[in-house]
């Protein structure tokens, strides 16, 4: 073993620049490339246009566009891998004055790696902006006839309120990542004064390092609802589907988006508790924060309350999404202990953050997007995926996932990022708590890649879906009446005509206990 | 018949498609909704802007000392005329946006050569305003102006250097926004020449999308203008 890993931190194979490097790409390609770009990326160009009746996005040339930018942006990212001085090492956040100087060697990562960091950041911002506005501008004028706004599954909703917040985000962080490249490239001091290395006064005067991280969280904060509302969105449609049951408050659902979205951006400061700033406007930001809490509180009563007696159908995707349920639970639990600052600034960049961010918004977002990958795998490929190694997928992750991040909470006294913390006297004793994390996370990975085996393995292989059973699960939105087949304009003929709203399960009425959006309403059905 | 911005649930009132709740075409609603996201790029290099000075009031230069030559060939012996030049850059492209509403409301009547009899002056003063600022930006790197540098003095002498820096980042990104507008002018104007706009599309309403991004850069220019020159 030891030939393999090395003989622990010190003399180990993993020098503390390499690592410091993993971390920071494991924050911005998770944060920006798998979650952004896999939930409403890819779910939104799915989506958007089967679910309210649209033969293609409003604009295919920009949607193009948008693709482009993003695969060019991710092969930067991934490009600075292979440079000689390493990936940015500087965490995700790229918080000056460590990466705002590029002529000092701080860690190597902190040359060409941070520049292409910047410039990947640019492009995928322009992609995130192109995609943001076609998503905006086909929900909102592509609809079929009678789907009205309040018409829409959640899912479409969840996507129009990422897609606003994305394009009322990204600008800030495009703004504070060119002020930095000027830093680094010409000597300019927007984020860096008075800074002393070697015993050396720099020559940088005037500047703020707080500013770039007002700017950059302007971005960071909302990001984290660009991440979590499409999965909110998916979790809705699939529990009310496999519960058999509507959607229970369907507008306070609604609301509830609109009002995360609101406060998502007048809470950014909440993560600079520690900055400094005057305890008054602190304080209003532990207000808003705090206030998040009520329509966050809202959805999750409202997933209880939907499933709560429903004809429950245990499928991996409805495991998922209940897993989310409980995932959006514990996280945001102690998300009410970070949104005040009092106890913020103690817990400040400890794991016990870390174990909540992760719970909420990064485990939580992945159930979401597995639900998602799973409810509409047959919608994808044709076929159907292989619900056996699903539900292997799901024990092994959420156990997984609880023991690795519920142990976390404990290890609150020891700092994130730290290289090599067994050397100091106060965090003796986490070696153990350290190792448990440790196994489970290898075996939360294994399963992960019994997940990608599914997938391929089920593109190809798996159990084919034929045109008359187009509508597996009993659906009642759009994206199931179209044939299995895909071709461009989505639908043979005329575009379905939307009649009622898509969450009348078992109301009654008819023999099955759906009934798709394009069945009129009978005489005596209610409309919603 | 759609209910307007009114999308309540309804089953008497059966929704019909169309381009609702906005009743613009998607072009017009993407190109409202990135300026929206353009503004607030805008605005954090103006938040960017105001936190930097707040922090060097004492050292920031008075605009009235930095602005205060003519810098077009002809002018040298102009010696304190503060306030002058930029009112004539700023003038140029105000009076471009008008000529731009023109252009618009042609295109409505679809009238082809008033388009272009309008579209002219607009990419005229467009071009203008970009020499103008050749012309100043040449004049104040003479100066000994760099990012890094201030020559401009403040109430407590050195100038600070974020001035300089922050100076041609801004007008800088706004120039690249006036350039790519003068460019849609020109592309534009021509679409309209071939006929593109009369025979194929049937339509001026890229017109008045590309008069929109310019109104917009138009009213950039003013917060540019009155955070450098003015305040």
């Amino acid at each position: 073993m030891e030939s393999i890993l090395g003989n622990g931190p010190e003399g180990g194979k993993l020098t503390n620049e390499f690592y410091y490097s993993l971390v920071t790409m494991h924050g911005t390609i998770l944060v920006f490339f798998v979650l952004t770009a896999g939930l409403s990326g890819t779910f939104a160009n799915l989506l958007i246009p089967y679910q309210i009746g649209a033969r293609d996005m409003a604009s295919g040339f920009l949607n193009m566009l948008s693709y482009w930018f993003f695969f060019t942006s991710g092969v930067v990212m991934l490009a600075s891998l292979f440079i000689q001085t390493g990936p940015a090492s500087g965490g995700w956040t790229m918080y000056p004055p460590v990466n705002g100087m590029s002529n000092v060697a701080v860690n190597q990562g902190s040359g060409l790696g941070t520049d292409l960091w910047i410039f990947s950041m640019a492009l995928f911002i322009v992609s995130s902006l192109l995609g943001g506005l076609n998503y905006i501008a086909t929900i909102l004028n592509l609809r079929t006839k009678g789907m009205s706004m309040f018409k829409m599954p959640l899912t479409v909703w969840a996507l129009l309120f990422t897609a606003i917040l994305g394009v009322l985000g990204f600008p800030a962080l495009l703004a504070a990542v060119v002020l930095m490249e000027f830093d680094r490239l010409l000597d300019t001091s927007f984020y860096l004064s008075n800074i002393v290395l070697n015993g050396q006064l720099m020559d940088y005067k005037g500047g703020s390092p707080i500013l770039y991280q007002h700017l950059f969280w302007f971005l960071g904060h909302p990001e984290v609802y660009i991440i979590i509302v499409p999965a909110m969105g998916l979790v809705s449609e699939i529990l009310s589907v496999n519960s058999r049951k509507p959607i229970f408050g369907y507008r306070a659902m609604v609301i509830a988006i609109g009002v995360i979205v609101c406060l998502g951006f007048l809470v950014w400061a909440h993560h600079m508790f520690v900055t400094g700033m005057n305890p008054f406007i602190g304080s209003i930001f532990v207000l808003f924060t705090l206030l998040i809490a009520v329509p966050s509180a809202v959805k999750v009563f409202n997933w209880i309350t939907t499933i709560w007696r429903g004809n429950l159908r245990l499928t991996p995707a409805m495991l998922f999404a209940i897993g989310f349920v409980s995932m959006f639970i514990s996280g945001g639990l102690t998300g009410i202990f970070l949104g005040n600052s009092t106890v913020d600034i103690p817990l400040h960049d400890t794991y016990f953050v870390v174990a909540h961010f992760h719970i909420v918004m990064g485990v939580a977002a992945f159930f979401g997007m597995f639900a998602g990958v799973y409810h509409w795998f047959p919608k994808m490929f044709g076929r159907f995926i292989n619900d056996t190694l699903g539900y292997i997928h799901f024990f092994v992750t959420i156990v997984c996932a609880y023991a690795i991040f519920f142990p976390m909470h404990f290890m609150l006294s020891l700092p994130r990022r730290y290289y090599i913390y067994t050397n100091f006297q106060t965090f003796q004793g986490l070696e153990d708590i350290s190792k448990f994390i440790s196994v489970f996370a290898i075996i939360s990975f294994l399963a992960q890649l019994l997940f990608v085996v599914n997938i391929i393995y089920s593109a190809f292989k798996g159990r084919e879906m034929t045109n008359d059973a187009r509508n597996p699960w009993g659906s009642n939105t759009l994206e199931w009446t179209t044939p299995v087949e895909h071709f461009h304009g989505n639908w043979h003929g005329e575009l379905p005509e939307v009649h009622r709203w898509p969450y009348d399960y078992s109301n009654g009425f008819g023999k099955e206990d759906f009934r798709p959006q394009t069945l009129p309403l009978e005489p005596g059905e209610e409309a919603h | 018949m759609g209910h307007g911005s009114n999308v309540a649930i309804n089953t008497e009132n059966h929704w019909n498609g169309g381009v609702e709740p906005m009743k613009v075409s998607y072009g017009k609603l993407m190109i409202w909704y990135f300026l929206i996201s353009d503004t607030f790029t805008f605005v954090s290099f103006l938040v960017g802007y105001a936190a930097s000075r707040m922090a060097n009031l004492e050292y920031w230069p008075f605009p009235s000392e930095v602005f205060k030559t003519i810098p077009v060939p002809g002018f040298e012996s102009v010696e304190n005329a503060p306030l002058v030049f930029v009112s004539f850059m700023t003038f140029m492209l105000i009076l471009s946006s008008v000529t731009m509403v023109l252009a618009v409301m042609e295109g409505f009547r679809m009238n082809k050569w008033g388009v272009i009899k309008y579209m002219i002056p607009t990419i005229i003063g467009g071009i203008i305003f970009l020499t103008c600022q050749y012309f100043e930006w040449t004049h104040l790197i003479a100066e000994g102006m760099t990012p890094t540098f201030t020559p401009f003095a403040g109430a407590a002498g050195e100038g600070t250097p974020q001035f300089g820096a922050l100076f041609f980042i801004i007008t800088g990104f706004h120039g690249l926004h006036v350039l790519g507008g003068v460019l849609l002018n020109i592309y534009i104007l021509v679409q309209t020449w071939t006929g593109h706009y009369d025979n194929k599309v049937g339509h001026y309403e890229m017109v008045e999308k590309v008069g929109l991004y310019w109104h917009f850069v138009d009213l950039v220019w003013v917060y540019v203008f009155l955070a450098f020159y003015l305040m």
